[in-house]
């Protein structure tokens, strides 16, 4: 039982990552007030690329790098539509994601033709577990040393980046003075303005920072997870991440918990296939499938008020003329 | 020469411009995997409307666009955004196959209009709750539709599976329905008056998809339905100002939005599949905001879009079919980019257009800025 549960831990930890890359790079969008509905775009071309570039150069470090690159491409493309074009942020996105999706099919086909496949990276090309010092010898101690091997050493660089960004996020918003005006920017950007501040170039810095997170999303499902790209690989997640962002209220701990709690449900998902429960009986595989999604729906709908949200979020900022 | 036809004129540049940029880039994309844009033009009009079979395609899938450009465009004058018209087409065809299933001894005549109401009602409750839970729970209409289209998908494949399934075969399809189900395609009804025309899916659901147009059109502007709801859309505080219930008006919208979205099923299940099937409403559902966008979410304007991106399906088969490397994802990356374009983007050359506009029409008087 208590490795099943520490089994299930590391799984749920893992299955996390991708989400909390996104969530921290919602957070940086959203509390300087813009939407960003895209991050599943931006994580569905960041996988391609990354397979891709490291299938190419047999780099996951160079692969990992085009993942940024390209979602920092799909960041700015969200930011000139509606940051400098003032146009409906919601309709960027969804624009957005769409394209990712023809995108990375048309290129996967054109140049693999696999069907929208990668071919598959070999170790050296991809992003594997690293061992923690002294893991092995403590693998023998009961709980911590247990925790210590199953749960904390054993993951990949990623992995840890990822948690490392949920610290890191929380002081940049909120203890640093570029945190300061990002706030400052998605409540009440008239008074940034006032104080001399570029609204619009803060906005354009918090999406630069989206872009790169949301690209290393990415990179985490096909260098990392896995070791190709398939089409559609994101299968929701970039959603999941905004809505565990929402339930988070903007957040970065209580984002990531949120993305934990995702991941928790799909990790016992293969845990739960074709086990009798007592009461309810053998629960079908395809509502297991649509916890995540089910989830999401009743948390939104629970326990999230409308104020919350960065007072000037979606809205453009439209300086005044003299 | 008044004001109307120079706002028309300006409207229609604007688009024309819109689509021709999301069309040079998507050349653009074409040509940098090897391809030649132009050749790749041509097999998609030839493919499109170049012999009898590709215009009756062309045509099925403009019906699709329909309805889902409808789908989109009535949430939209409510200010809502229907990414869900996937999954409510989805359901939808799950109501119009029962029904199908379930009264197939009875006349045609009994059944189409119970289909009909029934793809109405499963669309409208798989659009309602996400717009009950965005009035009364504040949760953003855009992830949940999301979610309900996931949802809508692990549903469908778990009814066919399990409890649909035509017995003693593998694939999760349910029977073909009795012919009293079937909705007369055109081939057929050409062949009654005694033209003789090429078989495709093509069928009588093309009518009910201007019906529904013109119903849309009505609504939205000529009821007081439909003031109440671009009130709500244009202005929220205004709208409860004025004593409009507001949550009931984005749960109507939204119900109405997914009723739409449920025609596809007349359609795809009635029309063309004669039994449910995984999948039938794939990429529809997404490709209707491109074309409400397109049609500046006028149902005029999206019957003219729908055509355009029924041609760009066919035409895309077309091409997948002659060439080895374009995938027919291809008519997906055009529809991001045209959301793009004439969505997030449609102001981008406006300011240039509304002068030339202007030196057309000199002697009538000033447009505003945003009008």
């Amino acid at each position: 039982m208590w490795s099943d549960l520490l089994l299930i831990l590391d799984a749920s930890l893992r299955m996390a990552v991708p989400m909390v890359f996104a969530a921290m790079g919602g957070v940086f969008a959203e509390r300087s007030g813009v939407i960003d509905f895209g991050l599943e775009g931006k994580m569905l071309g960041g996988a391609f690329v990354a397979a891709s570039v490291a299938h190419l150069t047999q780099s996951a470090w160079i692969g990992l790098l085009g993942a940024i690159a390209i979602g920092i491409v799909f960041s700015m493309m969200h930011a000139f539509a509606s940051v400098t074009k003032q146009g409906n942020q919601v309709v960027s996105c969804v624009a957005i994601n769409i394209f990712a999706m023809g995108l990375t099919t048309v290129l996967g086909q054109a140049w693999f033709q696999r069907g929208g496949k990668t071919p598959q990276l070999p170790p050296e090309a991809r992003f594997t577990a690293i061992e923690l010092p002294f893991a092995e010898e403590l693998r023998d101690v009961p709980i911590l040393g247990e925790i210590y091997y199953e749960l904390i050493s054993g993951h990949n660089i990623l992995v840890y980046i990822a948690y490392i960004m949920v610290p890191v996020t929380a002081w940049i918003v909120f203890r640093s003075r570029f945190g300061l005006r990002l706030r400052a920017t998605g409540e009440n950007p008239l008074a940034v303005d006032t104080a001399g501040i570029s609204v619009n170039r803060t906005r354009y810095k918090a999406l630069v920072i989206n872009g790169i997170l949301g690209g290393m999303s990415g990179a985490y499902l096909s260098t990392a997870q896995l070791a190709f790209f398939v089409k559609d690989m994101s299968a929701g997640k970039g959603y999941l991440a905004l809505a565990a962002m929402i339930f988070g209220k903007w957040r970065p701990f209580q984002a990531m918990l949120a993305c934990l709690l995702f991941a928790f449900a799909e990790a016992i998902q293969s845990r739960l296939q074709g086990v009798s429960l007592p009461i309810v009986g053998v629960v079908p595989v395809q509502l297991i499938q649509s916890i995540p999604y089910i989830l999401t729906v009743v948390l939104l709908a629970g326990f999230v008020g409308k104020a919350v949200a960065p007072k000037a979020i979606g809205e453009p900022f439209i300086k005044e003329h003299k | 020469m008044n004001e109307k036809t120079e706002n028309l004129l300006l409207v229609t540049l604007i688009t024309t411009v819109n689509l021709l940029l999301a069309f040079i880039i998507s050349g653009f994309v074409i040509w940098s995997v090897g391809e030649d844009p132009w050749f790749a033009l041509k097999t998609m009009l030839y493919g499109a409307f170049g012999y009898d079979e590709g215009i009756g395609y062309t045509l099925y899938y403009t019906t699709n666009f329909i309805f889902t450009g409808l789908a989109f465009a009535i949430a939209f004058h409510c200010r809502l955004f229907n990414i869900g018209a996937e999954g409510q087409a989805y359901i939808g065809g799950l109501g119009v196959g029962l029904i199908c299933l379930w009264l197939e001894d009875l006349p045609f005549a009994v059944i189409l209009p119970t289909a009909i109401a029934a793809s109405a009602l499963f669309g409208a409750v798989w659009g309602a709750i996400p717009g009950y839970l965005q009035a009364k729970r504040g949760s953003h209409v855009v992830i949940t539709t999301i979610m309900f289209n996931f949802i809508a998908s692990v549903l469908m494949v778990y009814l066919l599976v399990n409890i649909l399934i035509k017995p003693g075969q593998m694939s999760p399809e349910t029977r073909e329905f009795g012919e009293n189900g079937w909705l007369p395609q055109m081939h057929e009804l050409f062949g009654w008056i005694g033209i003789q025309i090429t078989p495709t899916p093509l069928n009588l659901s093309l009518f009910w998809a201007f019906i529904s147009a013109f119903f849309v059109w009505r609504y939205i502007w000529h009821t007081r339905w439909g003031f109440e709801m671009r009130t709500v859309g244009a202005n929220e505080s205004a709208a409860i100002y004025a004593g409009i219930n507001v949550d009931r008006n984005i749960i109507i919208a939204m119900s109405l939005a997914g009723a739409l979205a449920g025609f596809v099923g007349i359609n795809e299940i009635m029309g063309f599949n004669h039994r449910i099937l995984l999948n039938f409403q794939f990429g529809y559902g997404f490709t209707g905001i491109a074309v409400s966008l397109i049609g500046r979410n006028h149902p005029f304007g999206i019957l003219l879009a729908s055509l355009l991106f029924g041609i760009l399906y066919q035409g895309g088969a077309e091409l997948a079919f002659e060439t080895q490397t374009i995938d027919r994802h291809m008519v997906v990356l055009i529809q991001g980019l045209v959301i793009l374009f004439a969505g997030a983007l449609e102001n981008l050359f406006r300011p240039q257009l509304q002068a030339l506009v202007h030196s057309i029409f000199k002697s009538s008087s000033p447009v505003t800025a945003h009008g």
